[in-house]
């Protein structure tokens, strides 16, 4: 690429995976969520979870903003005291999916789809089935889980939910890793190991 | 730091349990940290404290103050001067609303506090309980770590964690908001033992010695070199480190108004302060050095100015603490993180030894342009009204630069920073980052119970000493010895300022009536003093920095003065205007 062009996709406003990995930790969201509101930038979706990891949990929040503005946004998340880690990426960069639930009433569908080839041509499953209504799952990228709302409504679509979006970094060896290279890094004093902060699960209850 | 370097090198002691308050466990945390001085107001959810610090008198010195955010300004001016950590006590609800300006400013200005908040009962919470706020949330953007504890158990962790996280890295305010059940509470206290490390946290980035070999191969390379230095130099006791630094590298150096004193202010390197209203020479030589050195300095837009238009021609090394401030307004071409006085002692070895003296020379050209134009009639008028400048002046002669300078938000603030001669760090307090009037009479007090042996002059206009001058009562019950210097221009001066340069003269309601400033002192037992004839100046700064204690005086200014030179909102700092 060259120069200018480089310039031109760090000022060009995009789709960016942010991966925040925290502790696990009261008040944490609050103070990630304000590096965004104060600068008055919409998350797009968020999903917070605990990781493979046992006491840190992992964000994956979605922005539609410039390579630069990313860039100074995962600096000021990570300087919080409880964050490990961020990593932000572009869509080509991850590789992700969304969850999404249908609500549509038995009686219609019975009669009016052919449901196998619906769930087959779309990617979805029966998760209930009832007498008055049925739900359908699927997962996928937003336009597939749209594709599925336009294919129900016309027949009576109740309710319909997607989850934030998850995503797996493609080219990352994991964050067990980094966590061992940060110890090796920096590893606590021998003398001083603060006992309480040890067993935070059992002393910091709220 | 010191105090937390000392207890991290002793061994532990064998952990005999015993039966405490938390509110106990709280005050030994306090004395282990080497906590001496404590700033509060008492109140309904925080009186278990109180009661327990009742008993510890001999220990603990607290503080008084007549309102919350004096509080917090005056640990902030104890925390500048003697570079620890500074600790208030509020109660809940709005004694602990009143802490967030102070917090703000803390954070902003990089100032380690700890802020303790007593809460209502664990029980209550979220049942809009009598004084209950929700501290954490209020506090959360103003702060660099805020925790709650609702049990005694949690309180020496909660407290170790807080002491460390205020005062490592880039320092920075802290609250622990404590529910009085916890305050209440007995439990099996095994000591306090310092917090030293946390999983998550990194104060200091890892240095990267390719960095300080490209920075150094830069610098080295210079024709015309231009060092910019903020707080970070003093905040991380880099001292030392930056002037010999600045000596062998031969490269002159200007300073951010948190900067002022890292090194002496007639230090011959020293070429003045930057920004809005900065010398004239660092300003202009900004966007003509080709080498731009930014130490521990965070490019505030008071320094800038218009960005798009700062050092473009300067290839740009930045030395900061903080990875996020690198980059956050100015393009580093050498990012150098780390502690500065790590990073300085690596890039030392490398530069060569140096001096600049054309380059030195074209300072020289401006300083003396500005002295002519400005600064001679500033400081020495020989007719008309007194100035601001020529009061800040003769405090310099009579102080010999050995003074803490604490001002307020205004028009004097620039001028007391822009005059004000420092021989030391650590002698300059005031507002940078949030600008917060009010600031200085508090501040001052803190100032100096963290500097009990030298002379404190607080310097503050007639708009921002009404904002907390119930302060007075704190230095009156106190016996703060505080030098009370109001320049009064019966105006809110730098609004004026701007309204007479750029609303053609429309004086929005920025002419303040004042009460009888010394009479009012005189109300407090505090003794003072009103000028308004520039005969009596000298004289009556003697005698207030003579007088045994506190002293109040209070100097008539011109009214419509202004202060420059300016560099005018929008402009770049090549546009610097001298009039």
């Amino acid at each position: 690429m060259s120069n200018s062009q480089d310039i031109d996709s760090a000022n060009a406003k995009q789709e960016f995976t942010i991966t925040v990995y925290t502790e696990n930790q009261i008040g944490i969201l609050n103070r990630i969520a304000i590096i965004f509101s104060r600068r008055k930038i919409n998350i797009e979706s968020l999903n917070v979870s605990p990781s493979e990891i046992e006491h840190i949990h992992r964000f994956n929040i979605l922005i539609t903003e410039t390579e630069e503005v990313v860039r100074k946004l995962a600096r000021q998340i990570e300087k919080q005291v409880e964050v490990l880690k961020v990593y932000f990426n572009t869509n080509e960069d991850i590789i992700w999916q969304e969850l999404a639930l249908y609500k549509v009433p038995t009686d219609t569908i019975q009669e009016k789809v052919l449901v196998e080839r619906l769930l087959r041509e779309n990617g979805a499953r029966a998760v209930v089935i009832r007498k008055d209504y049925t739900v359908f799952e699927t997962t996928g990228h937003r336009t597939e889980t749209d594709k599925l709302i336009e294919v129900l409504q016309p027949y009576g679509l109740i309710e319909f939910v997607r989850s934030a979006r998850v995503a797996i970094i493609k080219d990352s060896t994991g964050f067990n890793s980094k966590l061992r290279e940060f110890e090796r890094l920096d590893p606590g004093h021998d003398v001083i190991e603060n006992e309480f902060l040890d067993k935070e699960k059992n002393v910091f209850t709220m | 730091m010191d105090t937390l370097q000392e207890v991290t090198t002793t061994p532990a002691a064998p952990k005999e349990t015993k039966q405490v308050t938390g509110s106990v466990a709280l005050l030994e945390g306090l004395i282990a940290e080497g906590t001496e001085t404590i700033f509060g107001y008492p109140g309904g959810a925080i009186m278990p404290i109180y009661d327990a610090i009742y008993d510890y008198k001999e220990k603990l010195n607290h503080i008084l103050v007549r309102h919350e955010q004096g509080a917090t300004h005056a640990a902030q001016g104890f925390a500048r001067t003697s570079g620890k950590v500074g600790v208030v006590f509020a109660t809940s609800g709005p004694g602990a609303t009143n802490l967030v300006t102070g917090l703000a400013d803390a954070q902003i200005d990089s100032t380690p506090l700890v802020c303790i908040t007593g809460q209502v009962f664990a029980h209550l919470l979220g049942t809009d309980a009598f004084q209950e706020t929700d501290v954490i949330n209020i506090t959360t953007p103003v702060t660099k770590w805020n925790y709650q504890v609702t049990d005694a158990n949690e309180i020496p962790a909660a407290l170790a964690k807080a002491f460390y996280i205020a005062r490592s890295g880039r320092p920075g305010p802290v609250l622990i908001d404590i529910t009085k059940n916890a305050q209440m509470q007995l439990f099996d206290y095994e000591g306090y033992t310092p917090c030293t490390h946390i999983r998550s946290y990194r104060p200091k980035p890892i240095i990267r010695n390719e960095y300080i070999e490209q920075a150094a191969a830069l610098i080295n390379s210079a024709k015309k070199p231009f060092i910019l230095f903020g707080q970070g130099v003093s905040l991380g006791n880099a001292e030392a480190e930056f002037q010999a630094f600045v000596e062998k590298s031969g490269i002159p150096a200007a300073w951010t108004i948190l900067g002022a004193g890292a090194i002496p202010t007639d230090h011959p390197l020293n070429v003045g302060m930057l920004g809005m209203h900065g010398n004239y020479g660092p300003n202009v030589q900004t966007n003509e050095c080709d080498v731009l050195i930014a130490i521990g300095m965070r490019f505030d837009d008071r320094v800038t100015g218009r960005l798009d238009k700062y050092a473009k021609q300067a290839k740009v090394v930045h030395l900061d603490i903080d990875p996020a401030e690198i980059d956050k307004n100015v393009k580093a071409d050498v990012p150098v993180w780390g502690d500065c006085k790590e990073t300085l002692p690596l890039l030392t070895k490398l530069v060569t030894e140096k001096t600049h003296p054309e380059w030195l020379a074209e300072f020289k050209a401006f300083e003396k342009i500005e002295k002519e134009d400005l600064i001679e009639p500033e400081l020495n008028p020989q007719s008309g009204e007194l100035t601001m400048g020529e009061v800040i002046h003769q405090l310099n002669i009579l102080t010999k630069g050995e003074a803490v300078i604490v001002s307020d938000v205004g028009q004097h603030q620039m001028v007391a920073c822009r005059y004000g001669k420092l021989n030391a760090s650590r002698l300059t307090v005031t507002s940078g980052g949030l600008g917060t009037m009010g600031f200085g009479l508090p501040a001052a007090i803190g100032a100096k119970f963290g500097a009990p042996n030298r002379t404190v002059v607080a310097v503050i206009g007639d708009g921002g000493f009404q904002m907390t001058l119930q302060e007075l009562g704190t230095i009156m019950q106190f016996g703060v010895d505080v030098k009370i210097l109001i320049l009064n221009n019966q105006f809110l001066g730098m609004v004026r300022q701007w309204q007479q340069l750029f609303n053609e003269k429309r004086y929005s309601f920025v002419d303040i009536t004042s009460p009888d400033f010394v009479k009012l002192a005189e109300s407090y037992y505090i003794a003072g003093k009103k000028v308004t004839e520039r005969a009596d100046l000298v004289g009556s700064l003697e005698q207030m920095l003579q007088h045994p204690g506190s002293f109040l005086l209070e100097v008539m200014v011109s009214k419509e003065h202004n202060v420059f030179p300016m560099v005018p909102q929008g402009c770049s700092v090549g546009e610097i205007r001298l009039k």
